[in-house]
């Protein structure tokens, strides 16, 4: 067991595994650091995942695939930020229909495309852009699937937007205090509408990594990810590099949970215990951790 | 005419309008595929509701939304996001399933409520662990339900695979006749063939009975303040706690009634599966009917025809089309409700919380 765990194939698999969990939630510190909470990432990353696997499969080609993924993504985000940024809809329950949105129409599309509403067809993978670099020890793992390295470059670089430019500087300040910026002339709704558009935007690519990953799509595959990404957010307390640390801590479990597989306890137990390690870590790392103050509330400006 | 009536119609006026939207919306799905709309809508409302056997289907599908809707609705009421009815009505529905196939026998008399009550205690208590999580420690809700749905249907996967299985199926043994609940054909029979029962009686009981909590008793309104605004109620001495609790624990009971349907009433056994959405579409049923119970039972039928409707061209339109449907209603009644709030200042304030802050 204890090999199984420390070596380095174990690492890139932990790595892999946190890839469609740290993207969306990268994307979900720019949307609540906006001040919209964004319960639609599972949604967002459903689109993006079925909106891969239907370009690939008719294009051949995985990098149309990933474009749609994150065309899908961003649209959804675009759905989400007309409702809740410009019209003002209540971000929770227009997050919540966007995943039933999201669950219902793939299923529809699927079954028009693949004639199956619960899955598709075979579709070519991203395994052999980098077949050379595989053969480089150590490293090689990681490497050999570019999204890894993708998501940890995005991770320092979402860092660096949020906390180092000005445009993050804004951003921030629009969630913590939409007033105060409006007052200083800082566009609250472009603002926020951004930053729900990033968010959608990176979990369409979340998504894209998951079909890509597996080579198909079936109905509901991102079982939660989107959730448990927005509870890693939640643990890493809005912050890009923390929230990553807290995706590859859920990927090590889930990989842990790989490993156990085949032993004597039910399989359906072992499914469950990403699910109830969320609750557990939510529970646990309330208190410690404080949204921003303009989280969730709609900006009204007076009346002009 | 007076201000509350004109208000009333508007509000009638602007859920009519975001309905009638919505069904253009999925037009455009429709007209994607190369159908005609207009074509696709009408054989659904006629094959639904233009015979005897087809109102039936729809009371039928109607009766668990009725439920899955109370219990999303108190939630909502109280400011408390709850989006694991779908995980409270299978926990709920296994429950009934091993009271039925374990007391076969008893009298009807006796057996028919022992089930039910062991159905409501399982759903209050998927539905109790969210509120405490929520009261204890101000987990958040909404991560917390959609989790519990998932471990719901990992448990009763191995519950009923493993420890109630009968081979080669995906259902529990059948209950006894003894907790089966009639059809209404048995009265009506014009009803024939269709799986509609007397839970439907029950949903209706439970209709007014939601609607007496929330109205007429102070436990109601405690419930409605806390959805207003925890902090003021925290002011005027309220558990609010203890509050979001109850009504957690009361919205799981409700859902898990909503399994009595199918379980006592129709298929007599618990299926993997045949929760079927229904809990979610307690959300559309809730908001469409503006979180009032007296309400709910029509906007369920409403939902009922769509769900049915959606059975009946599934052979030209994929039935998917009806999820797709029920979460655009769900944004247009939000939005609606949003606009009128916005033009018309003097408007009573809807029920939905104005902010919650995750």
């Amino acid at each position: 067991m204890v090999d199984a765990i420390f070596n380095i194939a174990f690492l890139a698999q932990v790595l892999r595994i946190s890839v469609p969990y740290t993207l969306p939630a990268l994307g979900a510190t720019f949307s609540e650091r906006g001040g919209v909470i964004n319960i639609g990432l599972e949604g967002m990353l459903l689109s993006g995942a079925f909106a891969t696997t239907a370009a690939t499969y008719y294009a051949n080609d995985p990098l149309i695939g990933i474009a749609c993924g994150l065309l899908a993504g961003l649209l959804m985000g675009a759905l989400h930020g007309v409702a809740t940024v410009v019209l003002k809809a209540d971000q929770i329950i227009i997050g919540i229909a966007l995943n039933l949105f999201a669950l219902g129409s793939t299923k529809f599309l699927c079954q028009l495309l693949f004639h199956s509403s619960s899955n598709s067809s075979r579709i070519v993978g991203i395994d052999a852009w980098s077949a050379s670099l595989k053969n480089i020890p150590f490293v090689g793992d990681i490497l050999e699937n570019p999204f890894i390295l993708f998501a940890m470059a995005l991770a320092i670089l979402s860092h660096y937007v949020l906390f180092k430019t000005r445009y993050g500087l804004r951003l921030r300040a629009v969630g913590e205090h939409p007033e105060a910026a409006d007052t200083l002339g800082i566009n609250v709704t472009q603002l926020r509408f951004s930053g729900i558009l990033i968010s959608g935007a990176l979990s369409g690519l979340g998504g894209a990594w998951l079909a890509l990953d597996q080579h198909s799509f079936t109905d509901g595959m991102t079982a939660g990810r989107g959730f448990i990404a927005l509870a890693a957010m939640i643990v890493g307390k809005w912050k890009p590099l923390n929230a990553t640390i807290a995706c590859i801590l859920f990927a090590f479990a889930e990989s842990l949970v790989i490993q156990l597989q085949g032993g004597n306890v039910p399989v359906q137990f072992i499914q469950m215990i990403p699910y109830v390690l969320t609750m557990v870590v939510l529970v646990s790392f309330i208190g410690r951790a404080v949204p921003p103050a303009a989280d969730g509330i709609p900006f009204e400006k007076e009346a002009s | 005419m007076n201000g509350a009536a004109r208000i009333l119609m508007l509000k009638g006026a602007g859920v009519f309008a975001a309905l009638l939207f919505s069904l253009i919306c999925g037009g455009v799905f429709i007209s994607a595929i190369g159908k005609d709309p207009l074509q696709i809508y009408l054989q659904m409302f006629s094959e639904s509701l233009g015979n005897p056997y087809g109102i039936g289907q729809i009371l039928f599908k109607a009766t668990t939304f009725i439920f899955t809707g109370l219990s999303v609705a108190v939630c909502f009421r109280s400011g408390f996001f709850n989006i694991g009815a779908e995980g409270q009505l299978m926990v709920g529905g296994l429950c009934i399933a091993v009271t039925g196939f374990s007391f076969a026998g008893l009298p009807s008399l006796l057996h028919i409520p022992l089930c039910i009550l062991a159905g409501m205690a399982g759903g209050a208590a998927w539905g109790f662990i969210p509120g405490f999580l929520k009261a204890r420690f101000g987990a958040h809700e909404v991560i917390n339900t959609i989790m519990l749905n998932f471990i719901a249907a990992a448990l009763i996967s191995y519950l009923v695979n493993s420890v109630f299985a009968v081979p080669a199926t995906v259902h529990t043994p059948p209950v006894g006749h003894s907790a089966e609940l009639a059809r209404l054909e048995s009265l009506f029979s014009i009803f024939k063939g269709s799986p509609v029962n007397f839970s439907l009686a029950l949903a209706l009981l439970a209709a007014l009975f939601v609607h007496y909590v929330l109205s007429h008793t102070r436990f109601g309104y405690e419930l409605r303040a806390i959805g207003l605004g925890s902090r003021a109620a925290e002011c005027a001495h309220m558990n609010v706690g203890l509050l979001t609790m109850t009504v957690t624990t009361l919205s799981g009971a409700l859902a898990a009634l909503g399994s009595a349907n199918f379980v006592m009433g129709y298929k007599h056994y618990y299926e993997i599966g045949f929760s079927d959405g229904a809990g979610f579409m307690g959300i559309a049923v809730a908001l469409l009917a503006n979180n009032r119970p007296l309400a709910i039972p029509f906007a369920a039928l409403f939902f009922g025809m769509l769900d049915y409707g959606g059975l009946t061209i599934n052979t030209l339109v994929p039935k998917e089309l009806v999820n797709i449907l029920q979460a655009i209603v769900i944004i247009m009644i939000v939005l609606s409700m949003k606009l009128m709030d916005r033009w018309m200042p003097q408007f009573e304030k809807t029920s939905l919380p104005a902010a919650s802050n995750g």
